[in-house]
């Protein structure tokens, strides 16, 4: 069987078996749309802004299905039995998939919640815009998340490191997930044609930082003895 | 000369932060080559 | 004495850094007119301007530098440590652009910040490298360090081009309407071209002068370790013959 599917079964698994996702991931994110319009506290502010909140709480959110991710590896030197056993970039790329279909799950529920909390009205043929949207930005996510997890993985203090590392590395594809989110959502700041304009971003910003990191894996996760 | 207050504290700040680190940069290098013997030192 | 990280040639770098730093601040006080547009604020031009190519140069520096001690990683920790010291110099240096900015926009735009395409880079920029920094401060196993920072510098590489690009889209579609011309309009006549020139050999003499001398001191750093080590491990080992002996 593929390796790139059995790694990802494996993390999927761990995270059925333990549910770390639904159980603390999930409300977190939830809760923090919740805060977002207790402090915005304007419903008509809250829907322009609805699109950035959405991908500003998957972000965060991120920075928790990552720790989590790496810190089941690194107990027992279980990343170096993986390595030992295949190659870097398929490790890679099994981490990364299962992160993908972690941060999609948890992308479909933001954008419930938006529609839920912030009435959020997504119109029939603007969906298309909106799953494309959510599929290409989660994979960028997916695949960046992974390769800074395995950077920071093992340091002291590494759930601070983290956020600092990653987020700036995350601002395009912050700006290009929220404005055709935006366009999805029926904004009337932009069009749906610009919304496409970004998505084309969001998957040159996927391929560039899987590529990245199918190559970095080797020398990052590399032992000395 | 106008906003002279702007001017001289982006000079101040430039100048005094750089003149810092190249002070505090010599002082650990005397610390340290204390400590190392001097055939140690590729530089020299 | 003992000698310390400098030489015959760092100490000549320093002379001159000295003295042409020297006479930037005489002119840029005291000789240049005030810009016809700008007034007299352009007279922190001569300081952020320089402060600005020289992080520039910090950066592409640890850029090459880490693609090297990436691809050297058995066999040397020296470019790894130049990768270092040169992100270190850039960071103060970014750090002062963006300060004497701030201090030039609030006397020309009237605003300490835009979010003009440029800036937002720079910080973003900034902010990158000083998580590179931080990565670099933890404890541990030099090596392992030297690989997690060299993929770090080497994805900033890859991460700003996609930053500006983005921001650059996203400022273009933005309906509101754009402030300023961030240049203002200069325009510079011989002395003040002059100044602005010196100004960047100067910055360009102290960041070659400081990466030197910081690279020297995390030698250092890791000699006196290694050094300590040996002391300790000899003094194990009398103490075990004396043992023995007894």
């Amino acid at each position: 069987m593929n390796v790139i599917a059995v790694i990802a079964k494996k993390d999927l698994l761990i995270e059925w078996r333990t549910r770390t996702l639904m159980a603390r991931v999930v409300p977190f994110a939830l809760l923090v749309l919740v805060m977002f319009a207790v402090a915005l506290d304007s419903e008509p502010l809250l829907l322009r802004a609805a699109a950035g909140l959405v991908w500003l709480a998957l972000l965060f959110s991120t920075m928790l299905v990552v720790q989590r991710s790496f810190d089941v590896e690194t107990q027992d030197g279980v990343l170096d039995t993986l390595l030992a056993c295949a190659n870097p970039s398929r490790v890679f790329f099994g981490k990364a998939t299962a992160l993908f279909v972690q941060l999609f799950a948890l992308g479909v529920v933001l954008v419930v919640g938006a529609v839920v909390l912030y009435g959020v009205a997504i119109s029939g043929d603007r969906v298309v815009l909106l799953v494309t949207v959510v599929v290409s930005a989660t994979g960028g996510l997916a695949v960046v998340g992974t390769l800074y997890g395995a950077v920071v993985a093992n340091l002291i203090g590494r759930d601070s490191l983290l956020p600092l590392l990653v987020l700036p590395v995350l601002a395009p594809l912050l700006i290009a997930a929220s404005r055709s989110t935006e366009a999805a959502f029926g904004s009337n700041t932009i069009d749906v044609a610009n919304g496409w304009a970004w998505v084309g971003v969001l998957v040159v910003y996927a391929v560039v930082f899987g590529s990245a990191g199918a190559l970095a894996f080797a020398p990052l996760t590399e032992s000395d003895a | 000369m106008k906003d002279i207050g702007f001017i001289l504290l982006s000079w101040v700040i430039t100048v005094g932060s750089i003149a810092t680190l190249a002070a505090v940069t010599l002082r650990r290098a005397r610390e340290l080559s204390a400590r190392v013997p001097d055939d140690k030192k590729p530089w020299l | 004495m003992h000698d310390m990280t400098g030489t015959k040639t760092t100490r000549a770098i320093g002379i001159i850094a000295l003295l042409v730093t020297a006479w930037v601040v005489i002119s840029a006080f005291f000789i240049t007119p005030a810009d016809q547009v700008q007034g007299d604020s352009v007279r922190i031009m001569y300081a952020h301007v320089p402060t600005a190519w020289i992080a520039y140069l910090a950066f592409i520096t640890t850029a090459i530098a880490s693609g090297f001690s990436l691809a050297r990683r058995h066999r040397t920790l020296g470019f790894d440590r130049v990768a270092g010291a040169s992100a270190e110099v850039g960071v103060l240096f970014m750090a002062l652009t963006l300060i004497t900015g701030s201090l030039w926009g609030r006397l020309t735009w009237g605003t300490f910040w835009q979010w003009d395409p440029r800036l937002t880079t720079t910080l973003f920029l900034f902010v990158t490298y000083v998580g590179y920094l931080a990565v670099r401060r933890i404890d541990g196993d030099p090596r392992q360090r030297a690989r997690r920072s060299s993929v770090i510098a080497l994805l900033a590489v890859l991460e700003i081009p996609l930053v500006h690009f983005s921001v650059v889209l996203w400022r273009s579609l933005h309906q509101e309407a754009s402030v300023l011309n961030p240049d203002g309009d200069v325009r510079l006549d011989g002395l003040m071209l002059f100044t602005l020139f010196s100004g960047v050999v100067a910055f360009t003499l102290i960041f070659a002068w400081l990466v030197i001398h910081r690279q020297r001191l995390m030698a250092l750093a890791d000699l006196d370790r290694v050094v300590g080590l040996d002391a300790a491990i000899s003094a194990r080992r009398a103490e075990g013959i004396g043992s023995a002996a007894t």
